[in-house]
């Protein structure tokens, strides 16, 4: 097809057609007053050379630390294949198609993709992606709303080791389209969610329980048993997963005696760099009874007029090109560069692959947790099995030893002082399969001399 | 020209009421609504125990390119949603006045029927419409 732009000749005859004097009236339903001749503020444009230089300029300012930080993101190989094929010529996009049924190679990426999450996560149906895992969770919580129509509170009872991130931004989303999350407590032993917190709710119109797995602290929740309690409340369970773990934890789609209705979570582990945090991409995935309800992009495999395979866009009913203002999400495309990636990249590993990435994160982290405790000072905070990372707790505060290590070129942890201060000095720490054991017993050296010597250091 | 049994009420957004002998009522769409919509591909019932306001939405038709709310002509109970219809919403299209049907209702007034468009004003409406 071709991508001529419009001449001045073909504006003017669309003009003439409608009966519109100029392209500005096109506009002219929006307020005077909101209005603006130019944007305040915005510096100059720069040439390519000058935004190529201040970005390098400031990934220069990163380094290339050493790195024992997850919280949400994670640092894992990614095969060189992976973004020499997501950036060839003929995928290379960041959207999601407009004149989709033309795009038949794109949707067949989309569908694959599909296949794999639905697949890794156990659940029968996979939209397209969305932005990033946060506001995948919020709207796993608005698609419940739709979901559970037994329940009329539009009530969440969502876990504090749930990501707090995640929190804030369900907060802001699903908050303001009149959902309520209330905060459930952790076992202070097992960095858990606490099954008689949940009890105190029993009883009560709850439309859904969230509840991630591995979770904040990277402590292994009890999915079975939190599972069931929601079920027998007639409440719906969201899970928050990350996919890397999936390879050997039991899928969401088995939790309990049913399974969890919606299973979302932060895609990026799946092959996309870390990267001032973003872009990622969210997943979404659920059972087939809600597939209606579910937001996004839906592809499909069908026959056309010949008899012959293709892809389609599906469910397009439910969206807001056609349904308007009753649409299930405002949510209208994906994030089709990440997620072609990640087809890729768990393509490339394929079950066997992603399992060994996972084994190997759990070692690392254990070999971390173990090389970190034997140190004076340091503790670990929770018992029980986890994935990729651990809490450790260390006896004077935290900020000045990240700031120490950091000096030394070491990232070592996510500071939980701020969204978890009964846990005292507490940092989040990480590793993957990226670590090695130089690397693990590098930062225990580092640490302990910043421990012993927090002047000197 | 579409079929308008003359034993039915409807309303102006293109549903039907049909009043059982039990006093309770039969809802669906005509058939001049599922042949606009075209081939049904789901219908969306409501949950049984909905106490419903006339004009509220209630149901959802949805065709391969359009999903359509369903409102409810009158005031009422729900009693039943059509089962059958969420394996098999090409029922409406095929039998809208019969299999098709859609909700049961217990209305809160009968005389609330009574007020509805009877067969001759419908096509009327369809005609003006047209």
């Amino acid at each position: 097809m071709a991508y001529i732009p419009h001449t001045d000749e073909d504006v003017s005859a669309m003009l003439e057609a409608i009966g519109a004097p100029d392209i500005k009236a096109l506009f002219d339903e929006i307020p005077a007053e909101l209005m603006i001749d130019s944007l305040k503020g915005v510096p100059p444009a720069l040439s390519e050379m000058e935004v190529g230089r201040l970005m390098l300029d400031r990934a220069d300012r990163d380094g290339r630390p050493l790195n024992f930080i997850g919280a949400g993101a994670y640092e894992h190989h990614i095969p060189a294949p992976v973004w020499a094929i997501t950036t060839r010529g003929e995928i290379y996009s960041a959207y999601t198609p407009y004149q989709a049924e033309a795009s038949q190679g794109t949707l067949q990426a989309i569908y694959e993709y599909q296949t794999m999450m639905a697949s890794l996560t156990g659940m029968d149906a996979s939209n397209a992606s969305l932005y990033d895992g946060a506001s995948a969770l919020a709207e796993a919580c608005l698609m419940a709303v739709r979901a559970n129509r037994k329940s009329k509170s539009s009530r969440m009872l969502v876990p504090r080791c749930v990501n707090p991130t995640y929190r804030l931004c369900t907060e802001a989303i699903a908050g303001t389209q009149g959902v309520t999350l209330e905060t459930v407590d952790y076992d202070p032993q097992t960095g858990c969610t606490l099954l008689d917190a949940l009890r105190a709710y029993e009883g009560q119109d709850i439309t859904a329980v969230v509840l991630q797995q591995p979770n904040f602290f990277g402590q292994l929740e009890d999915v079975d048993a939190v599972t069931d309690w929601a079920r027998a409340q007639g409440a719906l369970v969201i899970a928050v997963v990350n996919p890397v773990s999936l390879a050997l934890l039991r899928p969401p789609g088995e939790w309990g005696e049913r399974g969890a209705d919606i299973a979302c979570g932060e895609g990026q582990p799946l092959g996309v760099p870390l990267s001032s945090g973003g872009p990622y991409f969210g997943f979404l995935t659920t059972r087939m009874e809600h597939i209606r309800q579910m937001p996004g992009r839906i592809v499909g495999r069908t026959l056309d007029l010949d008899g012959r395979s293709g892809f389609t866009l599906t469910l397009q009913a439910r969206e807001q090109h056609i349904r308007r203002g009753k649409a299930t999400s405002n949510i209208c495309t994906n994030q089709g560069l990440l997620m072609t990636a990640a087809t890729i990249y768990m393509t490339l590993l394929g079950p066997a692959g992603l399992e060994s990435v996972a084994s190997a994160c759990i070692a690392r982290t254990a070999e971390l947790v173990a090389a970190l405790t034997a140190i004076k000072g340091v503790r670990k905070v929770f018992e029980g099995p986890r994935f990729h990372e651990a809490v450790i707790r260390l006896d004077s505060p935290v900020q000045p030893v990240l700031a120490a290590l950091a000096e030394q070129g070491i990232v070592g942890g996510y500071d939980l002082s701020r969204d978890f201060p009964e846990l005292g000095n507490a940092v989040l720490v990480c590793a993957t399969e990226t670590r090695t054991s130089d690397d693990i017993a590098r930062y225990a050296t580092k640490l302990a001399e910043v421990l012993k010597h927090p002047a000197a250091a | 020209m579409s079929n308008v049994p003359g034993d039915l009420r409807y309303t102006r957004s293109h549903e039907w009421v049909r009043t059982l002998p039990d006093g309770s009522v039969e809802i669906g769409i005509s058939d001049h609504a599922q042949a606009a919509l075209g081939d049904l591909v789901f219908v969306e019932v409501p949950e049984t125990g909905r106490q419903v306001a006339s004009g509220d939405a209630f149901a959802v038709v949805e065709s391969v390119k359009a999903a359509s709310d369903v409102y409810s002509p009158l005031a009422g109970e729900v009693l039943a949603g059509n089962d059958a219809l969420a394996s098999q919403p090409e029922l409406v299209n095929q039998d809208p006045y019969g299999q098709g049907w859609i909700v049961r209702l217990k209305p809160a007034s009968m005389a609330d029927v009574e007020a509805l468009l009877d067969a001759t004003r419908y096509a009327e409406h369809l005609a003006s419409e047209a």
